[in-house]
């Protein structure tokens, strides 16, 4: 089972904060939740459904998560990761590497740094920079918790994530696509929002392969590019990390990627979305920061969202 | 050579079969797809694909048909090239209907679409071009234009060239199978430029006379 509660860390230390957390997530979207909590559904569900209810976010099946991909690692088709992933990516043993501008780096073994930690189930929308979303019931740790336990310094302003980098378990590496190894960031207080993720499972099992195995990102409110897959280094720095598309092409891929239906993709509409599952021809409007905006929008006051897209 | 009056009668008997078995193809192989379940999550997404993809492949065998009967000398191959061309439209239609329904058939965002982004510009201009290729095809309308018909048949060439950019403008980054796709269509291309040349020396020898006179005179 991997649903585990931190066994070095005092319960009494940590869980007075998750629980207010939960109650003030939980309170955000009271519309939304009132309706699930009618009809049973736990608070974790709730918390990350859309406050309107009326488009219904049920999750996308396994399949459907599981072959739709983008994963350029193992090929730059939609279904290249399910078909390659498998063969060669080998998840066990794994290490993650947590360094940088922080008091106390250190290699952690995946097990062990799972068992640090307590894996919570999070329903969370997932909108591509491709303008196609799902719906993804993900098992994982709060980033924040493993970011608190490495004691970031103050001069720390920003977190670096880092794909693995071999080319013999990611074939896709042999050709220059992107500049490898893949890189992510995230700023500060982002990577500390209490809705940042490192994923680990999907539907309560394992992460497979073609999804990021064994450690991937997940940060709900921006596009899936930055959701980083197959971490094996998380190093806080200074300087805002080169992170891969925004390097492969800056007019069409920011920084901060949030996702923003005001704001085109130079060569596409971000206004409205198909949700993977849904009719053929059905489109849904795209909600500023995919509907987070009631958690995150405040990371962003004050900010020039067109020109910091 | 009653050999190759062999060959080619049998290879002209397999010609229509083979162009309508070929042009049927990803008709068929999204069909099959559909029923079985296998294609993509997002079908809408992978039937736009399959269908641009087949656009392209038979411009480009409609494209390969001339330079094919300049290096065979078989000229019955010429047979093949109206058929190709009109599943190549028909494919175009198919690309371009799902391409309506992905933007909820809304004209507004349809028109802001094809004159905001580059990429669908050059795709759409592409089927307006190939709409009266399509249309004068049949043998009235070969008869009715005579010598013009050639020349605004040659529309095809920009057509051509604007679907391949068309691809390779709508990629997010891999840009080799769009790159193998201009490659075949310049190799196409080049492939005409002999026959441009003579048909232009043919041309100017015509008028050539005039011209040799009035170098005479100078000199």
């Amino acid at each position: 089972m991997l649903i585990r509660r931190p066994d070095d860390i005092p319960s009494s230390e940590i869980t007075p904060e998750r629980d207010y957390l939960d109650r003030r997530r939980f309170l955000g979207l009271a519309a939304g939740a009132a309706t699930l909590a009618a009809v049973g559904a736990p608070a974790s569900l709730a918390a990350c459904t859309r406050a309107d209810g009326a488009q219904g976010d049920e999750p996308n099946s396994w399949e459907d998560i599981t072959s739709y991909n983008n994963f350029y690692e193992f090929g730059t088709g939609k279904s290249d990761p399910a078909e390659n992933a498998p063969k060669t990516l080998k998840p066990r043993p794994w290490t993650v590497q947590i360094d940088g501008l922080c008091a106390r780096p250190g290699r952690y073994a995946f097990d062990d740094l799972v068992r640090q930690n307590r894996v919570e189930h999070r329903t969370y929308r997932f909108r591509c920079v491709e303008a196609w979303s799902m719906v993804i019931p993900w098992d994982g740790i709060p980033l924040r918790d493993v970011i608190a336990r490495a004691r970031p310094q103050p001069s720390a302003r920003f977190v670096e994530f880092t794909t693995l980098m071999d080319p013999e378990q990611m074939p896709g590496q042999r050709r220059q696509v992107l500049e490898w190894p893949y890189v992510e960031g995230l700023r500060m207080d982002e990577a500390m929002h209490p809705l940042a993720l490192l994923a680990t499972g999907i539907y309560g099992k394992p992460l497979p392969a073609q999804n990021g195995a064994p450690l991937r990102l997940v940060v709900p409110w921006k596009y899936g590019f930055k959701s980083i897959k197959s971490i094996v280094r998380i190093r806080f720095t200074a300087q805002q990390p080169r992170t891969a598309w925004n390097v492969a092409a800056p007019n069409e891929y920011g920084f901060f990627a949030n996702v923003n239906p005001q704001v085109d993709h130079p060569r596409w509409s971000q206004a409205r979305e198909r949700r993977i599952g849904d009719g053929w021809f059905r489109r849904r409007d795209t909600l500023p920061f995919n509907g987070y905006a009631d958690q995150v929008a405040s990371l962003y006051r004050g900010m020039d969202l067109r020109r910091f897209f | 050579m009653a050999e190759r009056k062999t060959i080619e009668s049998v290879l002209q008997k397999l010609l229509k079969p083979a162009v309508w078995t070929g042009g049927l193809l990803p008709l068929a192989l999204i069909i099959v797809a559909g029923a079985t379940g296998t294609l993509e999550a997002d079908p809408v997404k992978d039937i736009t694909y399959r269908t641009g993809k087949a656009v392209l492949v038979l411009l480009l065998c409609t494209l390969a048909v001339t330079p094919v009967r300049r290096l065979t000398g078989w000229n019955g191959v010429i047979a093949a090239r109206r058929p190709l061309g009109l599943f190549a439209y028909f494919y175009a239609c198919l690309h371009f209907l799902i391409y309506l329904g992905y933007q909820g058939f809304s004209p507004a965002e349809i028109v802001e679409d094809v004159v905001k982004h580059p990429y669908v510009t050059a795709g759409f201009t592409a089927l307006v071009l190939l709409t009266p290729l399509a249309v004068t095809s049949t043998k009235g309308w070969i008869r009715r234009l005579g010598k013009r018909w050639a020349k605004l048949h040659r529309l095809i060439y920009v057509a051509a060239i604007l679907g391949v950019i068309h691809f390779l403008w709508s990629v997010k980054k891999d840009v080799r199978e769009p790159l193998i796709y201009a490659a075949v269509l310049a190799i196409l291309l080049a492939l005409r430029v002999p026959g441009w040349i003579e048909a232009r020396k043919k041309k100017d020898a015509r008028r050539t006379p005039v011209a040799v006179r009035s170098d005479a005179r100078a000199a």
